[in-house]
């Protein structure tokens, strides 16, 4: 027997979309279920624990959220969606209980994961994501006594290593692939919005005493056991230097399996939907990073778009509703001058040797997967996806990398135990 | 400073920050490798937020539990090396 729960929204994901899709059902008269697999509302850009205070910019939006009469389940991994009649019911495992809920309308909000390039070495305990970092400190990690070095592109490395230098770390060196002339366009880009330039700059300050290289990426991570040197080369020269942490940050992908799983289209890089947030499947919207990586200020946008839309209450002749469609417009302009100035260089999508693991959960090295010309062939010939990510790392990599097509995508999202699959409904919710 | 509480990390009783997830504490204690790999090769954290499951420990005698959505409380049990 597992618990139900109504709703005539169900949103999944509590980052900035689905908080803002959250409030604005909910606040339009709608009963709304929020669930999220975080131990706290906020998805990674307002992450805090459970019980402290989350970061200011968060504040607002989880306040109007726990006053919004939304129900708030977190620490619930959705892994099914099914249609029943006129709605959805969803499936999610909290700790060892299952959880179904029952809604007519669904806002995806899934956000985004951190694209990982393997590289020799990536292996290594102590290699971990730029977000990763960023998460360990929100998540009361030490850094103190560590020497970091943090690799890869885009703005997130610079709070990355502040956040790391604020819990203690010695940054060592933070590498920027991004050429510097492509640096230079984007600040400049930025001019008209200085909060934006103030936020790099103070990041700055807080590693200052490190060298911030751009045109340089790291090729190799070595150690015995534990990274203790990352090789950093700017294409001409290498350059080693010694780090007990290597942060590396390639960008970000959307977390597009449970819109597959739904049938939800996906062209380009997320999701399909309509100036409402719907996608093509009717009923079902989506918002934030999962219709395309563009940041924190477009899933607030598209959230409060998708919650209004999921609740009958987008008026489009609204002057509000002009409001968010423009904010929306600005947010996806920036998103989109940043993802043009920190595109990945072709060195970088070429660092992974014939033996460097692609699949970490089955340590498949890349010579076996050469011959795949889908995730779905490097699946069945050589084991890479079958381990409990399902593939999150190594498809999202050799999608990348090699132009893999996505594979379909089945149930269970996560890996449960059996007993969870067999889990129905009370008779009489 | 954070309270602690004390955990059992592969039988050895650490403290840590009451509060914290089990990855961070972890880290703190300087435990550089949460599980072995299929081909026998240490492994940590890499993602941190759920996706990896490279973090994936036995909690309290239960397998394949990720450390980073787990938070640290008195007497939980952790086994590494899995």
């Amino acid at each position: 027997m597992a618990e139900t729960l109504l709703a005539d929204v169900a949103v999944v994901g509590a980052g900035p979309g689905g908080v803002a899709a959250a409030c604005r059902a909910a606040e339009s008269g709608a009963r709304v279920v929020l669930v999220d697999e975080g131990l706290a509302p906020g998805g990674q850009i307002y992450r805090h624990l459970p019980g402290e205070e989350p970061p200011a910019e968060a504040r607002p939006w989880l306040a109007r959220l726990w006053k919004s009469g939304t129900r708030v389940v977190t620490a619930g991994s959705v892994f099914d969606a099914e249609r029943r009649g006129d709605g959805w019911r969803l499936r999610a495992l909290k700790g060892e209980q299952v959880l179904l809920v029952r809604a007519g309308r669904l806002v995806l909000a899934t956000g985004a994961r951190e694209l990982f390039l393997p590289f020799p070495g990536w292996t290594l305990p102590g290699v971990i994501g730029a977000g990763a970092a960023q998460a360990l400190v929100k998540s009361g990690a030490e850094f103190r006594g560590r020497t970091v070095v943090v690799a890869g592109t885009g703005p997130l490395l610079l709070a990355a290593a502040a956040g790391l230098a604020g819990a203690g770390a010695r940054i060592a060196a933070v590498a920027e692939q991004a050429p510097a002339a492509s640096l230079a366009r984007f600040a400049a880009s930025l001019l008209p919005s200085p909060a934006k330039l103030l936020e790099g700059a103070r990041y700055r300050l807080a590693f200052a005493g490190a060298p911030y290289r751009t045109g340089a990426w790291v090729r190799a991570a070595e150690g015995d056991g534990r990274v203790t040197r990352a090789l950093l080369t700017d294409g001409a020269r290498e350059h080693e230097v010694t780090c007990d942490l290597l942060c590396t940050g390639f960008g970000l992908v959307p977390n597009l399996e449970l819109p597959r799983l739904i049938g939800c289209a996906v062209a380009g890089l997320g999701v399909e939907a309509n100036g409402r947030q719907e996608t093509s499947v009717p009923g079902v919207f989506a918002a934030g990073e999962i219709c395309g990586i563009a940041g924190a200020e477009v899933a607030l946008a598209e959230g409060e778009i998708a919650g209004l839309a999921s609740a009958d209450a987008l008026g489009a002749a609204d002057p509000a509703t002009r409001k968010l469609f423009g904010a929306r417009e600005r947010a996806r302009r920036f998103g989109a001058r940043m993802a043009g100035a920190f595109r990945l260089r072709p060195e970088v999508l070429r660092l992974t040797a014939p033996d460097t693991i692609v699949c970490r959960c089955e340590d498949v090295p890349l010579s076996h997967v050469v011959e795949a010309r889908t995730t779905r062939e490097a699946k069945l010939h050589a084991r890479a996806g079958m381990g409990p990510c399902q593939g999150r790392v190594c498809f999202a990599a050799l999608e990348a990398l090699r132009g893999l097509a996505p594979d379909t995508v089945r149930p269970p999202l996560v890996p449960v135990p059996v007993e969870a699959l067999a889990a129905e409904e009370e008779e009489s919710p | 400073m954070r309270e602690t509480v004390t955990i059992l990390v592969d039988g050895r009783a650490a403290a840590v920050p009451r509060g914290v997830t089990l990855a961070a504490a972890l880290l703190g204690l300087g435990v550089p490798a949460f599980r072995t790999s299929v081909t026998g090769e240490p492994r940590g954290p890499l993602c941190a937020m759920g996706s990896c499951f490279e973090c994936r420990v036995t909690i309290d005698g239960v397998p394949s539990r990720r450390a980073c959505l787990t938070l640290c409380r008195d007497g939980l049990e952790v086994t590494t090396r899995g």
